[in-house]
């Protein structure tokens, strides 16, 4: 199984090379991989149903409790075929449409780590594994959707949807996280067992809003639809694979994952419910707006995803049956359409259904199958997507609560669907042959094969529906649903409601579609839905972002060390002190166990007198000989508390300093009155609650012995292994000898500055 | 003691950001004298004072008579002192070039160097 989900990346990394050097025949070469994982999958099938679920471990982090762990259960296997086998014929096709592109070995590198991206995705067990999977797919994604790099569009495209879904995985990782902490493990298979545990969680509400929020982006659900449409700047392979069976249905695939453990509430229920039915409703409405022949499939499928959202809040046995049937049937119609669409794009050289005509005779294979597909898509007897559309109406009539709400949206939607599977099947191909960019005629085989194959998959699990409900329909949504479900599909179901509501929603639908073209002008009078669409607010808050970036970059980054300095020290001092006095106890001692003479007094008198004339002095040689003074007393603080070494240095040091600063300051100007009282106030007021609070943090410190000093053992080696009796020297040159040989390197490297310095000012001199 | 010192190093350091946040070049340099020297004192205070106890061995014994203060953060303060005068030193030197090259000593009118 590990070998199945990296076969993947580790293609990807070969791929460029193969298909180099493979040349024109590499797609189906290529397209071997996702065939062979297809019969693999295929092969636990009889052990799904046996069983119900697989669980195959393998340790990743031990550490972190991360274990690679895969769950193969009728949802995962599922989601596993459609990607595998569809991927199949999308590698074979890619070769076809992309043929004799320059980056078509690319594309193919990318195109294996989504697969595999997405087949991890489904089929792990761990949460956290399951996000590093989701966020791939994301990153995948943004290379193919711009896989046209050099076209701005294509990249404008490409960001905004990776940043909608990115940040949307952000709120998921959080969610997944509380799931985690709530249930006690990362391991689905264990949270789901028992999903009491997490309806019961206080944060319960917060957790799914986080969930969802994750989910919503991904599959794009109102108010977050506005990027998938954009996502159709990639190369029409890309479209028809992330949009139909996988990329945008990773976020059906984890509310339909979750759905047992989370489930079951109103939230659940209302939230879901209504925010599919929406998102079902506007993807029918703006796919009767669009004319781009990739528009109009992009916004089916946010009709689609927004029905699987809806059934999955529903959560009635029927409505998790339709909701399974439906993703089935939606994968294969819809990623045949794709391909159609592609083919019809390629070969000519628009996209626009309008500039499309009378194609039937030039491309009658093309015609048959966009008929077979469409009829899916329409819900029309007896192909797949009849069964899969009577389900739902039955499920919306069912359903606790939104019933009235569901149905009349799915009915309207199920209205225009109708009528755009009518253009998509009949414009392009009736009628007179138009002129078009480029001189059209049948695709090859290589873009053939996939969608002539899944459009007769469709049609044959339409007439033959007991084989897909009991190989994969039937565990499926006994995964989702959380209990077994007895799953029976058939084509007639006698003559009831749902029945009647199809039959509504075809007969509206022809009359919708011979107004077509008067419905188009109508819209197009009515721009304002452009002007205030989400996608709008998208805008906003990036150029908000933007707004705010270029701000606080320059607040922050303003160029005055004083303005840093300020903000560092206010910082500390804020922080610090906050965290002293309300966080920790604020106590401080004043207890004094070594007590003061008179003199020592006096040196710390002398000290802090030096600090203040130097700093309010506005003699140069003032303040140079009160810092002298300064440095001076500390190196009798030294020598009066037992370092003498450090008096000794001191005093060379001070010593020096005095005559550099002498020497070298002299030269410079007066010092200047460069700032006002009030600045100098501020300033002061800033200094001084830094001191303050290191003075309040040294009482605080005063006498707090955490751990033994390391020392100790310094001082027991100092005589019988070094050989010294002075133990400062001793470590300085012993125990520490390497840190002390850094030290004379970097004094050494000041050195050679400062010549280097002195040396240009007399070179300048002589010129 | 130490609570004199603890005083004596918030006032060193209350003085080196005062002298750190004004616009004259000199001054940001005694501010770094200033830091550095309150740094120092404040790793000494806090190691612990004692009185009369240096860390030296006498002839013949193994260990200091009678206790001892503690060395480690005093070899720490040696390199410390004299890093900074390296430090120091360099800073210095390049004020002073500084000075010479823009013939200017308020930091606010040297912001256009870097062009």
């Amino acid at each position: 199984m590990l070998i199945a989900v990296l076969s993947g990346f580790i293609l990807a990394a070969f791929a460029p090379w193969l298909a180099r050097s493979v040349g024109d025949k590499a797609g189906w070469m290529l397209s071997l991989l996702p065939a062979g994982l297809f019969v693999y999958f295929l092969g636990f099938i009889p052990a799904v149903i046996e069983d119900g679920a697989l669980v195959i471990h393998y340790t990743w982090i031990p550490g972190l409790d991360i274990s690679l762990n895969f769950l193969v259960d009728g949802l995962s296997l599922l989601f596993a075929l459609l990607i595998s086998g569809i991927g199949t014929f999308i590698i074979i096709y890619a070769g076809g449409y992309l043929h004799g592109h320059p980056h078509l070995p690319r594309f193919y590198a990318i195109m294996f780590g989504f697969m595999a991206s997405m087949i991890g995705l489904v089929l792990s067990d761990n949460l956290i594994t399951l996000f590093v999977f989701w966020e791939l797919t994301s990153i995948t994604s943004y290379l193919l959707i711009g896989f046209d790099h050099e076209n701005k569009h294509a990249r404008w495209c490409a960001l905004q949807g990776l940043l909608v879904t990115v940040a949307g995985g952000l709120a998921l990782l959080a969610g997944l996280v509380m799931i985690g902490l709530a249930a006690g493990s990362f391991e689905l298979s264990e949270i789901l067992a028992d999903g009491d545990v997490l309806r019961e969680y206080p944060l319960y509400t917060a957790m799914v809003l986080l969930v969802l929020a994750g989910c919503f982006t991904k599959s794009a659900q109102v108010p977050f639809h506005f990027w998938l449409p954009n996502a159709m700047a990639a190369p029409t392979p890309v479209s028809a694979f992330l949009h139909s069976a996988t990329m945008v249905k990773a976020g059906v695939y984890l509310l339909a994952r979750l759905n047992p453990g989370l489930g079951g509430t109103d939230l659940w229920l209302y939230g879901l419910g209504i925010v599919g039915a929406l998102t079902m409703f506007t993807g029918s409405f703006m796919a009767l707006r669009s004319t781009g022949i990739k528009a109009v499939l992009a916004y089916t499928t946010v009709m689609a995803l927004g029905t699987l959202t809806m059934l999955i809040g529903i959560g009635t046995e029927l409505a998790i049956t339709a909701a399974m049937t439906f993703l089935l049937a939606h994968a294969l119609y819809k990623a045949s359409l794709f391909m159609l669409a592609g083919a019809l794009d390629h070969e000519t050289g628009t996209k626009d259904i309008l500039e499309m005509g009378g194609l039937r005779r030039l491309m009658p294979i093309t015609f048959v199958t966009a008929c077979v597909a469409a009829l899916s898509l329409a819900g029309l007897p007896p192909l797949f997507g009849f069964i899969a559309k009577e389900l739902m109406f039955e499920a919306s009539l069912q359903a606790p609560g939104i019933a009235f709400f569901a149905t009349v949206l799915a009915v309207a939607s199920a209205i225009m669907i109708v009528a755009m599977a009518a253009v998509f099947a009949t414009r392009p191909f009736l009628g007179d042959l138009k002129k078009t960019p480029k001189h059209p005629h049948e695709a090859p085989l290589s873009m053939l094969i996939g969608p002539v194959t899944l459009a007769a998959l469709g049609l044959l699990f339409g007439v033959a529906a007991f084989i897909p409900a009991a190989a994969i329909v039937g565990s499926s949504v006994a995964a989702v649903y959380g209990a077994p479900v007895e799953v029976e599909l058939y084509l007639w179901h006698g003559i009831n409601l749902p029945l009647m509501l199809s039959i509504l929603a075809v007969v509206a639908g022809v009359v919708l579609y011979r107004q077509w073209d008067r419905v188009l002008a109508m819209f197009e009078r009515m721009t304002f839905i452009d002007r205030f669409g989400p996608e709008r607010g998208y805008e906003h808050v990036m150029r908000g972002l933007d707004w705010i970036a270029a701000w606080q970059t320059g607040v922050l980054q303003n160029g005055y060390l004083r303005n840093y300095l300020t903000t560092i020290v206010l910082s500390t001092v804020v922080v610090t002190g906050w965290t002293f006095f309300f966080r920790a106890d604020g106590a401080i001692s004043l207890e004094d166990e070594t007590g003061f003479t008179f003199y020592e007094l006096g040196v710390a008198a002398l000290v802090v007198m030096g600090a203040v004339v130097a700093s309010v002095t506005s003699s140069r040689l003032g303040a140079v000989a009160t810092l002298g003074m300064v440095g001076f007393g500390i190196a009798l603080i030294y020598v009066l508390f037992s370092a003498p070494d450090l008096g000794i240095t001191q005093i060379m040091v001070e010593t020096l300093t005095v005559i550099l600063l002498v020497l070298v300051l002299y030269r410079l100007p007066d010092f200047l009155n460069l700032s006002n009282p009030v600045v100098r106030m501020r300033d002061a007021a800033v200094a001084v609650s830094l001191g303050g609070l290191m003075t309040v943090l040294i009482l605080a410190v005063n006498g707090v012995t955490v751990n033994d000093p390391i020392s100790d053992q310094l001082v027991a080696w100092s005589v019988p292994e070094a050989h010294g009796r002075n133990i400062v020297n001793v470590i300085l040159v012993d125990f520490r000898a390497l840190d002390t040989l850094g030290e004379i390197f970097v004094v050494g490297l000041a050195a050679a500055g400062v010549y280097a310095m002195i040396r240009f000012r007399a070179e300048d001199k002589q010129k | 003691m130490e609570s004199v010192m603890a005083v004596v190093v918030g006032a060193l350091f209350a003085a080196s950001v005062y002298m750190m946040l004004r616009r004259s070049l000199v001054k940001l340099v005694i501010g770094l004298i200033l830091l550095s020297n309150a740094a120092n004192l404040l790793i000494f205070t806090v190691s612990g004072l004692t009185r009369g106890k240096p860390p030296l061995i006498p002839e013949g014994m193994d260990l200091p008579a009678g206790g001892w203060a503690d060395p480690l953060p005093q070899a720490l303060i040696l390199t410390a002192i004299v890093i900074g005068f390296g430090v120091l030193a360099f800073a210095v030197v390049l004020i002073r070039r500084a000075y010479e090259v823009v013939g200017e000593d308020d930091l606010d009118k040297m912001r256009s160097t870097d062009l």
